[in-house]
């Protein structure tokens, strides 16, 4: 994101937050904009492809629906009596296909908001995703269906 | 009419987020260790939270409310994991325990950097 549509954007953003599109808030809210983007000037990535809007969109359609299936698992699960019968909490070594810093973020993200499942660290040579999940019955499975799910549309749009 | 769909609509996706939040507090209290109790205040309380701001969003017919509860959303979406992770990377760092029905154990404290 250069520094022009980012101002702009998060310009917007303020206005949003703040509940005033007066163009004097619009103006404070790019002037801070602009100090926090130049703050971090050095990080900024690449520009933004719109092409790509797509597959964000279905990244993010696949996103709410995986949130609203864990929570609902959370939740039936906190409330059945014998709730230790079915914990088998374990943590697993996922290993990472992506590479850049934004895709682990954005991964490390998905997976603990999907369900059981919560991510606790990366290893240092960023080879593993340390995932901590709920119930571990099947660890290839979990991992297969991790790869396969988020790790795959994420790389799809980073690319 | 609308208003009054609307109104009911609201009404049931702020009973279902107040459940949800309540499932949450119920999971932290149920589960027997950090690991396990983040999952249910990352997921269902974020989920909970996010219905209830949904839920604003339909009744207030004012843009300025309904951005702010979006935005509120997204900016939940966007730290509630981040806590999360936080919370139990420090717990393990500083030698939490897990619980003794952790079936599978692959993190290596070496391997992390700390």
């Amino acid at each position: 994101m250069n520094f022009a549509l980012g101002s702009i954007v998060l310009a917007l953003i303020w206005a949003a937050i703040t509940a005033s599109f007066t163009l004097l808030n619009l103006i404070l809210g790019w002037a801070i904009a602009f100090m926090a983007l130049w703050l971090i000037r050095k990080n900024l990535a690449s520009p933004v492809v719109f092409s790509k809007a797509r597959k964000i969109v279905a990244l993010g359609a696949l996103f709410f629906y995986e949130l609203a299936r864990s929570a609902i698992r959370v939740a039936l699960l906190v409330l059945t009596p014998n709730m230790k019968a079915q914990l088998k909490p374990g943590f697993i070594a996922f290993p990472l296909t992506a590479k850049s810093d934004g895709e682990i973020t954005l991964l490390a993200n998905l997976i603990t908001l999907t369900p059981g499942t919560l991510s606790v660290d990366v290893s240092k040579d960023r080879k593993f995703l340390y995932v901590h999940a709920l119930s571990v019955t099947d660890k290839e499975a979990l991992i297969k269906s991790i790869a396969d799910g988020f790790e795959s549309k994420i790389i799809e749009v980073f690319k | 009419m609308i208003v009054t769909i609307f109104q009911y609509f609201s009404g049931f996706l702020m009973l279902a987020g107040s459940a949800f939040c309540l499932l949450a507090a119920v999971g932290i209290l149920r589960l027997p260790d950090i690991y396990t109790r983040m999952h249910a205040a990352s997921k269902a309380g974020t989920m909970g939270t996010g219905l209830l701001l949904t839920a604003i969003a339909f009744v207030a017919f004012d843009s300025a409310i309904i951005l702010r509860a979006i935005a509120a959303f997204v900016f939940l979406l966007l730290t509630a994991p981040v806590a999360a992770h936080l919370l139990a990377r420090a717990a393990f760092l500083t030698g939490h325990k897990p619980t003794e029905m952790t079936v599978i154990n692959e993190l290596d404290i070496k391997k992390l950097d700390k």
